[in-house]
C-alpha cells in the first residue's frame, strides 16, 4: 500500500505535464465550461440593484460585489467535473484501460483535475486583480491567520468537491448511470453552499441546517474567509470540520470505488 | 509444456441481466418489477498456458471469449473457479501483476485522443516506472519492428485506424509485458497491416519470450500465430490442442488445387474427389485424408500444370467445429 502511494507521487509530476498537455488540446471547451460558472456575476447584478438603496441583511452594494467575486474564483479553482468524465468512460466500457495501468484511476482523475488549474487560474487571476481594483482592500481580510484559513480551506475545498464527485462517479459501475446524483448535488450545492445567495440571508431553520453539511464549507467558507466576515475561531473551527468531510468522503469513496470495481462488468467487448 | 504461466481452473462468471420486453407497458411494470436472468458468459473453463506460447483462444460471438481475458487481466472477478497468472490473483490488481501484463483490445483505445501518441508513451513511461535509458531502447526497438517513424508526434485523432492500431501496440507493450492478452487485435486492419501486426506479434513473442494468448475472428491470424488452439463455445471449453490436431479432428481432408491445360470434364473429377470449384483451366477438390495418395496418383492422368496440397480452410473447420457442437448439445450426444 505504501509502495502504491511513493509509486503514485513519483508518476505524479508526469501525470500533471500530460494532463496539461490535454486541457490545452481541449482549450475551447475549457472555454465554455468557464461561461457556464458565471453564475455568481448574474447574482452580483441582481443584488448588487436590490441593495443599492439600503443594504440588505449584512450586506451592501459593495459587499455583494467583493462576495460574488469571490464565489466566482472559489468556484473557478476548485470544482471538479469527474463525476461527468466516470460516468461516461464508466458507460463507455472506456475505464479497463485505466484499471488495467498500475495506477490506482482516482489518483490519475486527481492530476488530470489539478494540471487544468493553471488555466483555471488565468481566468480567476484577473477577477482577483478586478475585484482588489473595484472594492478595494477595505473589502478583504488584512488578518494574516485567516489568509492562512483562506489558501488551505481552499485546497480542502477543491480535495472535498474533488471525493464527492469521484463518489458519484464510482456509483455508475453500481448502477449503470449516475448522471441524476450529480444534479441533485448540484442543486443542494447552489442553494446551500452560498453560491446563489449568502447564508446569513436564506431563513434561520435552513441556514441552521447548511451549517452542519458540507456544502458551505465548498464556497461560502472560503469566501467569508476571504472577506473577513468570520472570526479567527470560527474559521479554524470550520477548517476542522471541512478536514472531517475530507476524511469521511475518503472512507466512501474507498468503499463505493472497491464495490464498484468487485461488481462492475462491462459486459461483452 | 513449459512451467505454466497462466493457470485456470473450472472458471465460471455469471451475469445477471434485467430482462424487460419491449413496450410502453412493460417499461412501467419494470419500473416495480425487474426480473431478472443469469447469463453463464464462462461455464467452467479450465487451461493452462506455458512460458512463451502463442495460443489462439477461439469461439464464435458472445461464446465468453472476452470476459475470460478480462478475468485474466483482472478487470472481472470470476463468479467461482479460481485463475492464477503469473502466480497472481488477477483480480487482486497487485501492482507488480499490473506490470508484467497488457490487454490490447482491437476495439478500444489508451492513446491520449488530442495528443500525440509519443504523449501517451511518456505518460506510460512514468505510470508503469520504466527506466529512463530502458524506455529509450525499448521504444526504438518497437518503433522500428513497428515502422513508426514520425506517426509518433502526430495528433492521435489525425492517424488512420491502422496507423492508431500499431502506436496503440507500442503503448501496451513498452513495460515489456510478460504476458499478452490480444483481443482482435487486427479488427478492422487492412490486409497487409493484418500480416505486419502478426510478424510483429510473432517478433515481440520469439524476442522477449512472452506469453501471448490471443482472440480473432481471422484464422490468417489464428494460422500464422498460434500453433495451439483453446476453443470455447457457449462459454464451455470444447477444444485444447495443437492447430493440426484440431483440423484433423474436424476436417480429415485436403483440398486439391490443380491447374489444367484444357478443361476437363467434371465427372472426370468426381471420380478423384468431391469438387469444390470448377473452372475451365482451374479446380479446387477436396479428397479424405486416408485416399489422399491415392488422389493425387489419378490425377497424374490429367493435363496438370501445378498441383497444390493444402488443409481445408480453417473458417470451414470452425465452422464444422460449432456446428457439431451446437448438435451434440442439443441432442445431448457426445
Amino acid at each position: 500500500m505504501n509502495g502504491d502511494v511513493a509509486a503514485s507521487a513519483r508518476a505524479f509530476p508526469a501525470l500533471l505535464r500530460t494532463g496539461f498537455a490535454d486541457a490545452v488540446a481541449y482549450r475551447a471547451e475549457f472555454l465554455v465550461w468557464v461561461l457556464t460558472t458565471n453564475m455568481p456575476l448574474v447574482m452580483l447584478a441582481l443584488w448588487n440593484a436590490v441593495a443599492r438603496d439600503a443594504p440588505v441583511g449584512n450586506w451592501s452594494g459593495e459587499g455583494f460585489v467583493a462576495y460574488y467575486l469571490g464565489a466566482l474564483i472559489v468556484r473557478l479553482v476548485t470544482s471538479a467535473w469527474v463525476a461527468w468524465e466516470m460516468t461516461f468512460e464508466i458507460r463507455q466500457g472506456v475505464m479497463p484501460t485505466r484499471l488495467l495501468r498500475p495506477l490506482n484511476p482516482l489518483v490519475h482523475y486527481a492530476a488530470e483535475n489539478l494540471a487544468a488549474l493553471p488555466l483555471r487560474a488565468l481566468v480567476s487571476l484577473p477577477v482577483a486583480a478586478i475585484l482588489l481594483y473595484t472594492v478595494g482592500r477595505a473589502q478583504l481580510t488584512q488578518d494574516p491567520v485567516l489568509l492562512a484559513v483562506f489558501a488551505l480551506s481552499l485546497a480542502g475545498a477543491w480535495l472535498l468537491t474533488f471525493l464527492a464527485m469521484a463518489t458519484i462517479g464510482s456509483l455508475a459501475m453500481l448502477v449503470q448511470s449516475a448522471v441524476s446524483l450529480v444534479e441533485v448535488w448540484f442543486g443542494l450545492f447552489s442553494v446551500l453552499s452560498g453560491y446563489l445567495v449568502p447564508l446569513d440571508l436564506l431563513p434561520k431553520w435552513l441556514a441552521a441546517i447548511a451549517a452542519w453539511l458540507p456544502f458551505q464549507l465548498l464556497l461560502s467558507f472560503p469566501v467569508r474567509t476571504l472577506l473577513g466576515r468570520i472570526s479567527r475561531a470560527d474559521a479554524l473551527g470550520l477548517l476542522g470540520l471541512q478536514a472531517a468531510y475530507v476524511a469521511a468522503f475518503f472512507l466512501l469513496l474507498t468503499v463505493v470505488w472497491r464495490e464498484g470495481t468487485r461488481r462492475y462488468s462491462a459486459f461483452g467487448g | 509444456m513449459t512451467e505454466p504461466l497462466i493457470r485456470v481452473r473450472e472458471l465460471r462468471k455469471t451475469y445477471r441481466v434485467a430482462k424487460r420486453p419491449p413496450g410502453l407497458a412493460a417499461a412501467a411494470r419494470a419500473l416495480f418489477h425487474r426480473e431478472v436472468t443469469d447469463v453463464h458468459a464462462v461455464a467452467g473453463v479450465s487451461f493452462e498456458v506455458g512460458r512463451g506460447e502463442r495460443v489462439g483462444f477461439l469461439g464464435p460471438n458472445g461464446a465468453g471469449k472476452t470476459t475470460t481475458l478480462k478475468m485474466l487481466s483482472g478487470l472481472l472477478h470470476p463468479t467461482s473457479g479460481t485463475c492464477e497468472v503469473l502466480g497472481f490473483t488477477p483480480q487482486a490488481r497487485d501492482r507488480a501483476f499490473l506490470k508484467q501484463i497488457t490487454l490490447v483490445m482491437g476495439n478500444k483505445q489508451q492513446l491520449l485522443w488530442d495528443l500525440p501518441p509519443a504523449e501517451t508513451f511518456e505518460m506510460n513511461r512514468a505510470i508503469y516506472e520504466i527506466p529512463r535509458p530502458q524506455y529509450k531502447k525499448t521504444l526504438a526497438e518497437l518503433s522500428e519492428l513497428l515502422d513508426l517513424g514520425d506517426l509518433v508526434n502526430k495528433p492521435t485523432r489525425q492517424l488512420s485506424l491502422g496507423e492508431r492500431m500499431k502506436c496503440e501496440l507500442c503503448a501496451a507493450l513498452l513495460h515489456l509485458p510478460k504476458v499478452l492478452f490480444l483481443d482482435e487485435p487486427t479488427i478492422g486492419l487492412d490486409v497487409s497491416l493484418q500480416a505486419t501486426v502478426r510478424s510483429f506479434i510473432r517478433a515481440y513473442n520469439e524476442r522477449y519470450e512472452a506469453t501471448v494468448l490471443l482472440t480473432s475472428h481471422y484464422m490468417d491470424d489464428v494460422a500464422a500465430l498460434c500453433p495451439r488452439v483453446v476453443v470455447i463455445d457457449h462459454g464451455v471449453l470444447i477444444f485444447d490442442g495443437r492447430l493440426e490436431a484440431l483440423v484433423q479432428r474436424v476436417r480429415p481432408e485436403k483440398r486439391l488445387t490443380v491447374k489444367l491445360s484444357r478443361p476437363v470434364e467434371r465427372r472426370e473429377l468426381e471420380a478423384i474427389g468431391e469438387v469444390v470449384e470448377h473452372e475451365p483451366s482451374r479446380a479446387v477438390l477436396q479428397v479424405k485424408n486416408s485416399a489422399l495418395q491415392a488422389s493425387v496418383a489419378r490425377m497424374t492422368t490429367l493435363p496438370l500444370v501445378d498441383l497444390t496440397v493444402e488443409d481445408p480452410p480453417l473458417e470451414d473447420v470452425m465452422r464444422d467445429l460449432f456446428e457439431k457442437n451446437r448438435l451434440e448439445t442439443a441432442t445431448g450426444t457426445p
